[in-house]
């Protein structure tokens, strides 16, 4: 219980919220790097993905390296850059991009096999050129995958993040290190908290746009099921209402 | 390549304890995700309820975890059960998700059949849904295994022992030949582990030998590499 205080205590001493080692410029620094890693690992990761997905090739490929890649151990992929590229922002910029790209990738074309064939069928035979099946067919069907995708990424890139701290003075991770360091249980139990607050609101956040990116035709779709119910239960209810509503009439 | 010759006693070290962290988290997971999982499938609000929690439990960064999670269950930091519990959190995580949908996969005329010839609710689950659901569990339990022992070397910087101090040794003394080693240790012992894994579920379910499993668990790693 004590360590409750503890963690309390330094989590609202005004101290630990000023200056380049104050919480708010750590955690600025946490999400920019995520951000910037987020958007570089995309820029690589999606129009490979959507080209897998819409042409269907190359696909055992991006499957057998997306496993290797999860039985690679992220400790060791930042370690061995550090050694490379020096101690810095550099070796886990590069080690978390290489790290981002698989769960993307992944997103990006599961989104667009998860189609029904027939409806990209239907696209072409109305005559949408290739690029408008993908833009207008392909792209707002697998959207909600992609940002799955996105998800974990992000997930991943926040947690990995703080391991980065390890190598590099920056990011929320700092305070595990230097709490672990001087054994100061306030220090590395807040500074836990704090990371693991951000990345719950992060995957909050992306449940809600995951949701909200459904495409409008997809969330009332499947007719035939609606159809389904509305008939069965007709058939049994409404000769009770009608006659209900027959007695309140004439009364 | 001398250093690992000259330390491949250190590897073999290393490698043995990774596998004490990382085996009881697989086999816990498994067995801790089953009732979670069969609980997800069978109620409609409990689905909502459990699922929505592992979610949560799996966004959790790893090195928080095993931080915070002493001053919750009362280990200490660098003790291997700290890690085996948190590294047992996230299989948990993963693989309760995997068991709900495979349970669900399960055609409901056949569940339906086994219990019209007689089965009891307790023998329609081991005998019939269980085994059905097998291929399902068998390519989430070989995504739990690869990541468990990716994850486990991250208790190296918190001075746990496992592959991962290697890493955190490496850097320290920069000995990039002790990295690389201990990179494709990590690997060759999640690859063994998975293929151990894969030849389990031959022998427990050799019907699926001949049929197109290898499809499905190949599809359903990759929904589960873009949905988790």
């Amino acid at each position: 219980m004590i360590f409750l205080t503890e963690t309390f205590a330094w989590l609202v001493d005004p101290a630990n919220w000023v200056g380049a080692s104050g919480i708010p410029t750590r955690l600025a620094q946490h999400l920019l790097f995520t951000l910037v890693t987020l958007v570089v690992a995309g820029a690589i990761a999606v129009p490979i993905g959507f080209a897998i997905g819409h042409t269907g090739r190359g696909r055992s490929v991006a499957v057998a390296t997306a496993g290797a890649f999860r039985a690679i151990p992220t400790l060791g992929l930042l370690t061995l850059v550090a050694l490379w590229v020096g101690i810095g922002l550099n070796a886990p910029f590069v080690a978390l991009t290489v790290l981002a790209i698989p769960p993307i990738l992944a997103g990006a074309y599961t989104g667009f096999e998860a189609i029904d064939r027939k409806i990209i069928d239907a696209a072409r035979a109305v005559g949408m050129s290739e690029v408008q099946i993908l833009l207008k067919v392909e792209l707002p069907l697998g959207l909600p995958l992609l940002i799955g995708g996105l998800r974990s990424a992000t997930l991943q890139i926040v947690a990995t993040a703080t391991l980065a701290a390890y190598i590099a003075d920056f990011g929320l991770g700092r305070y595990l290190f230097e709490g672990l360091r001087i054994r100061d249980y306030g220090e590395m139990l807040g500074g836990s908290v704090l990371v693991i607050l951000l990345a719950i609101v992060l995957e909050g956040v992306f449940a809600l746009v995951q949701k909200l990116v459904v495409p409008r035709g997809v969330t009332a779709g499947r007719p035939t099921d609606i159809r389904d119910g509305s008939s069965r239960s007709r058939a049994v209810m409404e000769p009770a209402i009608e006659e209900g509503n027959n007695n309140v009439h004439s009364k | 390549m001398t250093w690992i010759w000259l330390n491949l006693d250190l590897i073999w070290d290393r490698t043995f304890d990774h596998l004490v962290l990382s085996v009881p988290a697989i086999i816990l997971s498994f067995v801790v995700a089953l009732p979670f999982g069969w609980l997800a499938h069978r109620y409609r609000f409990s689905r909502a309820v459990v699922l929505t929690t592992v979610g949560l439990f799996y966004a959790v960064p790893s090195l928080p975890l095993f931080i915070v999670l002493p001053f919750i269950v009362g280990t200490s930091i660098r003790s291997p059960l700290n890690l085996i519990i948190a590294l047992t959190l996230y299989g948990v995580a993963l693989m309760v998700r995997v068991v709900a949908d495979g349970l669900g996969a399960v055609d409901r005329d056949v569940r339906q059949s086994a219990t019209a010839v007689g089965f009891s609710g307790w023998s329609v689950f081991w005998q019939v849904e269980l085994p059905l659901a097998g291929p399902v569990l068998l390519a989430g339990l070989r995504v739990v295994a690869v990541s468990t022992v990716s994850l486990a070397t991250v208790g190296a910087v918190i001075g746990a022992q496992s592959l991962g101090s290697l890493f955190t040794d490496g850097i320290q003394r920069g000995i990039q030949a002790e990295i690389i080693a201990g990179i494709i240790a990590t690997v060759l012992l999640a690859l063994a582990l998975d293929g151990a894994l894969v030849l389990l579920g031959r022998l427990l379910m050799p019907w699926t030998r001949r049929s197109a499993t290898g499809a499905v668990s190949r599809t359903s790693a990759a929904l589960l590499e873009a949905t988790i």
